[in-house]
């Protein structure tokens, strides 16, 4: 292959990150199952830990196989560097660690994965880190919700459970115009549907648990750096524009550059909170990606032919799955995410909160969990399980009310998952 | 001109590979500057690198003499790496073709379009708004430890290098 030729998506799904081992030339990507790496001598120790040259240190900070990892979902997304961490939680507790001083505010849509709205409103508390909240489906209220202390906008690209598409560019633009950073969650989505850089992401978080790493075995998440934040011109992130402490002085976006965020997260937020990944959780992940593509799309073709027949059903209230026609988020998924709407969606009961409760106990294919994005189906009643921490207008808000139901449509026949619903409803 | 919002990974690789003497303007002797980083990691990459800076005339950074502008260097320079703002690199520019060099090279964020049509007329190679440093990390895969997306794939083992394990080398082709 030339150096002038762009590897197509599939390519890098396989490909991105992994030259055969230096030492060994293993094809497979090795789990470097190791807590250290020897230095060559005194020098090179200093060298690594004054961040003057590149290499590895210690596990926590990094890893061959974590290094793997990174590589390929920051070229999946099209970023300049990317950071495999702990989970999906972690992810987002570096970035907004990096970014935020207590006492400093962040906008987030209010319609997002419920653990993640515990996280904001509780945990980020405690640091001094102030949510407000906004409407995913309304730009301006984006807008309405910004302050002085405003030092980013968070959303996610699919919300969970709602089945909703943000519109990216509209809400990117608020951003920019605030000089803050748009951070977008595209777990639901993975950049095989749709890649929020193109619509004016500055980062992006996943939860690798899900679709990406995608065999229900591996808890992980990444955070990609988009290269698109100029830290050094806007000087309201001192972690990045201002001389390092911990650094003998260095200024990391100086330094680093286009990837100077993703390296922030490394060598201070993970260095110093330690939710690394481990290697094996790295490898699992980064064999699951290889087969994203073919996965990606026999979930949303599973989901949509679930949804449709669902949307027939006499027990059923609703279908809130924007890969239908006539749903409110066709058009936007249309327009984001025209190889599919995901796989993720929720659908209202007639019978209510007991009829949902009735629905998971009753089905004998689809697996009762709180996980989405396996190969296996999942169902969940949310405002039972992953939002019954939140109050009835949270939980409304989010897409969770009480005969809502969440699905997460694996790869298994679809006439199968058809015929579990249809005998979970009739017992009901 | 060539195009400068881009360069192929042949081109840059080429660079690298062919050049062996870095005279570097704008060199800090300070430990926390980016210059400082990038000559300490050149210089363990084998290039020589020659620090230029007219308030460190006479003195050494990383046991280099310092010399106060680029007509004073005796010996062949390859690439003149300027660490200057944008302003500047016209007049560096001008002294990089007058001494010979074979390439202009603009650090990150450094980008004179004049400056490289000149260099190009003069038959110099040019490249802007880079670091050599991160480019050598980059092509060689040691970036991929940092997670850098190299833009690259391939299906080759990367090279080691003579000093450790930790060590990768730029392969002349990719």
């Amino acid at each position: 292959m030339t150096a002038e030729r762009k590897p197509g998506f599939d390519t890098l799904a396989i490909h991105a990150g992994a030259q055969p081992d230096s030492a060994t030339g293993a094809r497979a990507t090795p789990i470097y199952q190791t807590t250290s790496f020897v230095f060559d001598n005194v020098e090179h120790a200093a060298a690594l830990f004054n961040l003057e040259t590149f290499g590895n240190i210690y596990t926590r900070i990094m890893n061959p196989t974590q290094a793997v990892l990174e590589e390929r979902v920051a070229a999946l997304e099209g970023g300049t560097a990317g950071l495999a961490v702990a989970s999906g939680h972690a992810a987002q507790a570096l970035v907004f660690h990096t970014l935020l001083a207590p006492g400093d505010e962040f906008i987030a849509a209010r319609q997002l994965y419920g653990g993640s709205i515990n996280q904001f409103t509780h945990a980020f508390k405690k640091c001094g880190w102030e949510v407000r909240w906004a409407d995913t489906t309304d730009a301006e209220s984006f807008r309405a919700a910004l302050t002085p202390k405003t030092k980013a906008i968070f959303v996610e690209s699919i919300a969970n459970p709602g089945g909703i598409i943000t519109d990216l560019e509209a809400v990117a633009a608020v951003a920019k115009q605030a000089g803050v950073p748009f951070i977008v969650d595209n777990t639901l989505a993975t950049p095989y549907l749709m890649r929020p850089i193109e619509y004016g992401a500055d980062i992006i978080v996943h939860s690798l648990t899900k679709f990406l790493g995608g065999h229900g075995n591996s808890i992980g998440g990444a955070i990609v750096d988009c290269g698109t934040f100029d830290w050094l011109k806007s000087g309201r992130y001192p972690t990045l524009s201002a001389p390092c402490a911990s650094y003998h002085g260095i200024t990391l976006a100086e330094t680093f550059g286009n990837f100077a965020f993703a390296i922030a997260c490394r060598v201070l937020g993970l260095r110093d909170l330690g939710p690394a990944i481990s290697p094996f959780n790295a490898f699992l992940i980064l064999t699951g990606i290889e087969t994203l593509p073919l996965r990606m799309q026999r979930h949303c073709d599973n989901a949509l032919a679930v949804a449709t027949w669902l949307s027939g059903h006499d027990q059923i209230a609703w279908v809130n799955y924007a890969g239908l026609p006539g749903n409110e988020f066709h058009e936007a998924a249309k327009r984001y995410s025209p190889k599919g709407a995901g796989a993720v969606f929720t659908f209202g009961l007639k019978g209510g909160y007991e009829a949902g409760i009735a629905l998971v106990s009753n089905v004998k294919l689809f697996s009762h969990l709180a996980n989405i994005g396996d190969t296996r189906s999942l169902i969940i009643h949310p405002a039972s399980t992953t939002h019954r921490q939140l109050t009835d207008e949270q939980r409304i808000r989010a897409g969770a009310g009480p005969e809502v139901v969440r699905l997460s449509v694996g790869l298994e026949s679809v006439e199968d998952l058809i015929a579990d619903l249809d005998q979970a409803l009739a017992a009901a | 001109m060539k195009n400068h919002d881009s360069y192929s990974d042949a081109y840059i690789r080429d660079i690298l590979a062919r050049s062996r003497t870095i005279a570097m303007v704008g060199a800090s002797p300070t430990p926390s500057r980016p210059s400082y980083f990038a000559m300490k990691y050149l210089k363990e990459k084998g290039f020589r690198v020659i620090p230029v800076n007219p308030g460190q005339e006479g003195k050494t950074i990383l046991g280099e003499r310092v010399y106060a502008a680029l007509p004073e260097i005796k010996e062949k320079v390859d690439i003149v790496d300027i660490f200057r703002s944008s302003g500047a690199a016209l007049g560096i520019t001008r002294e990089a073709i007058a001494i010979g060099a074979r390439v202009v090279w603009m650090q990150l964020g450094v980008r004179n379009d004049e400056a490289a049509g000149l260099a190009e007329d003069a038959g110099l190679q040019v490249v802007m708004n880079r670091c050599p440093k991160i480019e050598y990390g980059r092509l060689s895969g040691e970036l991929n430890w940092a997670g850098v997306n190299s833009r690259m794939i391939s299906s080759r083992r990367p090279l080691l290098g003579p000093k450790g394990v930790q060590h990768r080398v730029l392969a002349t082709k990719a």
